[in-house]
């Protein structure tokens, strides 16, 4: 019983270790290519469609109704407690640009990309396409992880900047059309209370985050084994894993970032 | 010159090779054979430095591969084509990009002698107007082709063949069976094919080798393995359903 129960801690152990050692082989492996050059950029440019262009309507729907549902939920508690609502360009776009904008923003990302790869990921490991890379020639890293990650990095910053530019402008139009407020005195609000750091407390957010789900897909999809299942459970995992990540490390990179006066 | 020397590989608890030693001459056409899991993929693949043996040494034209980093294990691996099981053609490139993948890490050639190569290579095979089809369009037998297409197109020294005519029909897999005759003839390589298909085996092969638990019990030619004494070897080229090897099979269930 004794030796069962230390047998299993022990395998366990040894898997998360092997498993942290392998994403830190990738990571650095991802950075050394990125550095090094010679990368594939119509990989890339592909890959950029799809994390930025193809992302886009279905950011730009969620991020217009997120600012619609604050504006009017805070519209409602302010008049609760102050008979007005005031404040309301402020609370949504802080709300918006700090949290909502690169949480929401990343965690459709996850679903919608951190999925795809490593599905496509996946499927090539277990049809031997990943072990034809290494025949030919080929880093899978270099081939595969790298253009992932650039566009990853480059494309979710800017989605997440839409996100913030169309969920205020989604709570513009609660506050204008349902609580009559003017629009001048939202705009006022925004420009007289959020600073550039908050901002940027948002945006530098959006770095890690996107490093979250590109490293968290990629370790999933050549990590994957045993045909269409390994496959469906490396992409469920993917998913799942990167936003219960992204949610958790909000807290701590959000705490950091405050402690240096960044937000 | 390939020489495996007492390679152990391991997966988890699972002992797969068990101290495998094997030596594969120039310009031959070696098969290995064994049952289905018995680890033939997993000897082609340390062969080729895609595993890593726990134990053991791999010798490929007298330079020992098993302890070589990445850039140096590049240099080995040009020397080796791979016909993958199910040809691991890549889905997102044309047949014509699959067949010329290789040639731009692989080889010094401008992109128009590329070109003409990928042709040339594709006609090899027999296929001639499919370098713009994508794999899904094309058939289980022209994608082994293909597959063998992209594997000699660097025009390797070494070709390894993984279950070349599994789950072909009978005449296209005596079409690969010629394809790796034709192969070995004209350019001179040295085959390493891993089959169970025993008249695929019979027909391409200068030497069988078979593997069993782990180990080469037995190689020979072609004759001296139909004509063999030991009953395990013989139970596996007649497909007889009883012999040792089902008694081995019924003491593990």
């Amino acid at each position: 019983m004794h030796k069962k129960f230390f047998q299993y801690i022990g395998g366990v152990t040894l898997e998360v270790a092997a498993s942290l050692g392998q994403i830190a082989n990738m990571v650095a492996g991802t950075f050394y290519w990125v550095f090094k050059g010679g990368i594939n950029w119509r990989n890339t440019t592909v890959q950029m469609v799809e994390v930025g262009y193809a992302s886009f309507p279905v950011i730009a729907l969620t991020s217009l109704f997120t600012g619609m549902v604050l504006s009017l939920q805070m519209g409602s508690s302010m008049r609760n407690m102050f008979n007005e609502p005031v404040y309301l360009g402020a609370v949504v776009g802080l709300s918006l640009v700090k949290e909502l904008g690169p949480v929401l923003t990343s965690v459709v990302v996850a679903g919608r990309i951190g999925a795809a790869i490593a599905a496509e990921l996946g499927t090539m490991k277990v049809t031997e396409q990943i072990d034809a890379l290494y025949t030919l020639g080929t880093n899978p890293i270099k081939y595969l992880a790298v253009p992932r990650f650039i566009s990853m990095m480059t494309m979710v910053p800017l989605l997440v900047v839409i996100s913030n530019i169309i969920g205020i402008l989604g709570g513009l139009l609660v506050t204008v059309y349902k609580w009559k407020v003017p629009s001048s005195v939202y705009w006022e609000d925004i420009w007289y209370y959020m600073l550039i750091t908050d901002f940027l407390h948002g945006f530098i957010k959006t770095y890690l985050f996107a490093s979250i789900i590109v490293f968290t897909a990629c370790f999933k999809g050549f990590n994957c084994r045993g045909g269409a299942e390994g496959v469906g459970k490396a992409t469920t995992s993917a998913v799942m894993v990167s936003m219960v990540l992204i949610l958790v490390s909000d807290y701590f990179i959000s705490a950091i970032l405050v402690a240096i006066g960044i937000g | 010159m390939i020489k495996v020397s007492e390679v152990h590989k391991y997966f988890g608890g699972n002992h797969v090779l068990q101290g495998v030693n094997l030596e594969i001459y120039d310009a031959e056409t070696l098969t290995i054979i064994g049952g289905s899991g018995c680890g033939k993929s997993v000897l082609l693949k340390n062969i080729i430095g895609l595993l890593k043996p726990e134990r053991g040494t791999i010798f490929v034209d007298d330079r020992e591969i098993t302890s070589l980093d990445e850039k140096d294990l590049l240099e080995v691996q040009k020397r080796f084509g791979y016909l993958f099981q199910g040809a691991a053609l890549f889905d997102s490139l044309t047949v014509g990009e699959n067949v010329g993948f290789g040639l731009k890490n692989l080889s010094t050639l401008e992109q128009a002698d590329i070109r003409k190569r990928v042709l040339e290579c594709l006609a090899v095979v027999g296929l001639k107007g499919v370098e713009n089809l994508k794999p899904p369009e094309l058939s289980g037998g022209m994608k082994k082709r293909v597959g063998l297409a992209r594997a000699i197109a660097h025009q390797p020294k070494y070709i390894m063949y993984d279950e070349p005519t599994t789950g072909l029909d009978p005449i296209m897999a005596d079409v690969i069976n010629d394809l790796i005759i034709h192969l070995q003839k004209t350019l001179g390589v040295t085959s390493i094919v891993v089959t169970h298909d025993m008249k695929s085996a019979y027909k391409v092969s200068n030497r069988i080798a078979m593997l069993y638990q782990g180990k080469i019990i037995g190689a020979g030619k072609p004759e001296d393995i139909k004509n063999t004494k030991d009953e395990v070897i013989h139970q596996f080229v007649e497909g007889l359903s009883h012999g040792p090897i089902t008694l081995d099979l019924e003491k593990v269930i």
